[in-house]
């Protein structure tokens, strides 16, 4: 069975309960040709989540951790808005951000792979001084831009589907080609599953960790790029803010161990939308604002657990009396 | 009519782990001012016995009895309220907490319901002061070497009023000064009536010190003996499994076929403090076997020849000039290794059998170049088939499979990248007689091929029984090398037990 299965049913669960509940939660409607609806907004709201966590699913399968995307994040939008104001194309501004976003990722990858510092810490480092670079950067200041081009990252229509969503697709193409068309993913399984005897058959482990947090980098500083254009404007502060924790949800969700080993970027995408679906569901019911975050929790919970072979066993098995 | 009750008598332990059985019916009987020494191979149980008397894990079965009365210690703490304390190899002290801390940790002298640190300090400096130790107590305990932590350790173990040490290998990372030093301090514990449960991999020590021996093999008693009465070769038999009646029976029988060019040389090859500075030339369809104890230095050449450790002297070379550096470089160069722990070292045990096989061949090609699936399962299927693996599908993770199987896999994944030499480390420990007579097969054909194999195993009559010559390794140094019919187990054994008769 595959390991998404569980984040699939709890999507498809909870979307069920949102259609029973509100009349037309299915609708998706066409206006001045761009679609319009819940679903496409719950994709929309979790395209930044979906972005980070295709590359920390990498990471946590290499038996790590990134906690710096949020850092990256924020200084990926800051660093769009503050070049486009003062006057640079927008391709020059594009590629020093995700230069920018690969060069923070090497960082964490050389801190974990040659400085051997356990993920957790290492990016750590860059999560907390991240923040505060972004923030240096910007003077402490929201910066606001009308560049249509920085616009269009988050809320940009193609065939009448957002922007955001052709990013997911075709970074989920990217991605799915880069590790199961190459022997990459099996690497990184392996170093996940058993980093000495990784070392022991002539895998290049270090190599492995190097890219993943290269890609993770990446993966942050387009992210950066959407929420940035969703909102026009790059906050220092609070852009990015939770979204390392949203990501590894996400990637638990979607039936990826902590523990590394076998990965699923599936699986992710399905763990970010069960999130939004969820965060979507709880503001639309009404729930207190003050129980959203327990209700998530609880929901999160019970996904994890109901994965756990273990727990399966020990709740679901008939015992003889 | 038991005069002296022993202090320590355990009758019939036994222990299994899911379907290993890890101890089997094993008696020991420890004195009261006795230093007993406990020998054994990789797997005879020497560990497992020792979490049984030290309450570290629960036995299945047998009876435990101090001075005559029958104890059950459930954990640890409950073994040292008894009298039987543990000192285990890993030191475990808090490295960030002072020695004084670290000696009473769990257990302050308190006062008003504080901690009477006083009272600590006088404790801990008398603790020190009958171990001959010059420490200041308020040291940290990271700041001393390994051998001051290690005595502190006991330092700790005798504080709880034991009547019962047991050493796990205490010596194994102390040089010949620390080494004497402990001794005397075991001797001085000896006159005040402890018995004292000592393990080691070393014959000189067991001779030095221990007055008698127990000694284990596959989870079973072979026999306990006065060390004075009992010879260095018949200890060694023991270990090894050996009567003694075997040691003259001659082996005959072994390979024969005619050797090829130089398919690998180590000149000078050596890491200090683990592996002497050696040499050693692998030919063309030679089989040379490496012949020692645990802790002989055989598993560190295998190491050293794979690049997985980097050497201080001394260089790998192979028959095209290469000199590979890492185990990457090694296997591109045409070098495997089958290594001694399969499943800590070998597999990735989530991962299938299909991607077990063939990941050595994909590590060699790079991982941009990834093995279509379908040649994939065709390299699988192929070594399914040879080595007679059984397994319900290539999909099944690998985990899921028997010792033998998985290490039929292992191998399989090293004859998939086609070799021109191949390092087996114990390829046939702990796999059933079938697959073993299947694997010692295997290692004939690949000899006929032209291979190049380095074999390693406990078990000297397997050695001697394949190999053109034996190396033979003792603390870190090759002593011997016999070669053809002069390989005899009963040769291989002497130069081992360093009995020169």
């Amino acid at each position: 069975m595959k390991a998404w299965v569980w984040a699939l049913i709890a999507l498809v669960a909870l979307l069920l309960l949102n259609a029973a509940t509100t009349s037309g939660f299915f609708a998706i409607k066409m206006v001045d040709g761009h679609l319009y609806g819940s679903l496409v907004d719950i994709f929309q709201h979790a395209a930044p989540v979906i972005i980070v966590g295709l590359g920390m699913t990498l990471v946590i399968a290499t038996g790590g951790v990134d906690l710096s995307v949020g850092a990256v994040v924020a200084i990926a939008g800051t660093l769009a808005a503050l070049l486009i104001g003062k006057g640079f194309a927008l391709a020059t501004v594009l590629t020093a951000v995700l230069a920018t976003g690969l060069a923070l990722g090497l960082v964490n990858g050389l801190l974990v792979s040659v400085g051997r510092i356990q993920p957790i810490v290492a990016t750590l480092i860059l999560m907390v001084a991240g923040r505060g670079v972004a923030q240096l950067l910007s003077d402490g200041q929201i910066l606001t831009f009308t560049n249509p081009g920085l616009v269009f990252f988050g809320n940009g229509h193609i065939l009448g589907l957002p922007f955001a969503l052709w990013i997911v697709a075709l970074l989920l193409l990217l991605m799915s080609l880069f590790t199961r068309g190459t022997a990459f993913g099996m690497f990184v399984e392996t170093v996940g599953d058993n980093p000495v005897a990784a070392r022991f058959t002539g895998i290049d482990a270090r190599g492995v960790l190097l890219t993943v947090y290269t890609v993770t980098g990446l993966c942050a500083a387009v992210a950066g790029l959407v929420i940035a254009g969703q909102t026009n404007a790059a906050d220092a502060n609070n852009a990015g803010l939770y979204l390392e924790l949203d990501a590894i949800l996400s990637v638990v969700l979607g039936g990826t161990a902590l523990t590394g080993g076998r990965f699923t970027l599936v699986g992710t995408l399905l763990g970010a939308l069960v999130l939004q679906t969820l965060t979507t569901t709880i503001l639309t019911k009404g729930v207190a604002v003050e129980l959203t975050l327990v209700v998530k929790a609880a929901v999160v919970l019970a996904v994890c657990l109901i994965q756990s072979p273990e727990f399966r066993v020990h709740v679901f098995r008939k015992r003889p009396a | 009519m038991d005069l002296a009750m022993s202090l320590l008598e355990a009758r019939g332990l036994s222990k299994s782990y899911g379907n290993v059985r890890a101890l089997e019916d094993v008696d020991l009987e420890l004195e009261a001012g006795e230093i007993h020494a406990l020998m054994g191979e990789n797997g005879a149980g020497k560990s497992t016995l020792i979490k049984l008397l030290s309450g570290a894990e629960l036995r299945d079965g047998g009876i435990m009895r101090m001075v005559g009365a029958e104890v059950n210690p459930r954990d640890p703490l409950d073994a040292q309220a008894l009298g039987i304390s543990t000192v285990y190899q890993e030191i475990n002290l808090v490295p960030t907490l002072s020695v004084e801390e670290n000696l009473f940790l769990g257990r302050y002298p308190q006062r008003l319901g504080r901690i009477d640190w006083k009272e600590v300090n006088r404790r801990a400096a008398k603790a020190l002061a009958k171990l001959d130790l010059q420490i200041d107590p308020r040291t940290l305990v990271a700041e001393l070497p390994i051998a001051l932590q290690q005595l502190v350790a006991i330092a700790r173990a005798l504080d709880i009023r034991a009547k019962v040490l047991i050493l796990d290998e205490p010596t194994s990372s102390l040089d010949a000064a620390e080494v004497a030093r402990m001794f005397e301090l075991l001797r001085q514990l000896r006159r005040e009536g402890l018995g004292i449960l000592f393990v080691t991999h070393f014959l000189d020590q067991v001779y030095t010190i221990s007055d008698r021996v127990t000694v284990l093999r596959n989870g079973r008693l072979v026999g306990t003996h006065k060390t004075s009465e009992l010879p260095r070769l018949s200890l060694v038999a023991a270990m090894l499994g050996r009567n003694e009646s075997d040691v003259s029976q001659e082996l005959t029988g072994r390979p024969t076929n005619a050797l090829g060019e130089q398919s690998l040389v180590a000149k000078g090859l050596g890491l200090r403090g683990t592996v002497e500075p050696f040499d050693l030339a692998l030919h063309r369809g030679e089989v040379v076997g490496l012949a020692g104890l645990l802790g002989s230095g055989r598993t560190e050449q295998a190491r050293l020849l794979f690049s997985l450790d980097h050497p201080d002297r001394g260089v790998v070379e192979l028959q095209d000039g290469t000199r590979p550096k890492t185990p990457r470089q090694s296997l591109r160069a045409g070098v495997g290794l089958v290594p001694e722990d399969r499943k800590k070292e070998g597999l990735a045990l989530n991962l299938s059998v299909r991607e077990n096989i063939v990941l050595a061949l994909q590590a060699k090609r790079g991982w941009l170049r990834r093995l279509p699936r379908r040649e994939q399962e065709a390299i699988v299927e192929r070594y399914i088939q040879a080595l007679n693996i059984r397994t319900p599908s290539p999909e099944t993770p690998v985990g899921r499979l028997s010792g033998g199987n998985q290490q039929k896999v292992v191998l399989a994944r090293w004859l998939a990248v086609q070799p021109n030499v191949l390092i087996l480390d114990e390829p046939t420990r702990g796999v059933d007689v079938g697959a073993k007579q299947e694997i010692e097969r295997l290692i004939a054909g690949l000899r006929d091929e032209g291979l190049a194999i380095l074999l390693i195993a406990t078990e000297i009559e397997d050695v001697a029984r394949q190999s053109h010559r034996v190396i033979v390794l003792r603390d870190g140094r090759q002593i011997g090398e016999l070669v053809g019919e002069e390989a005899q187990p009963s040769r291989i054994m002497q130069l081992i037990s360093g009995d020169t008769a």
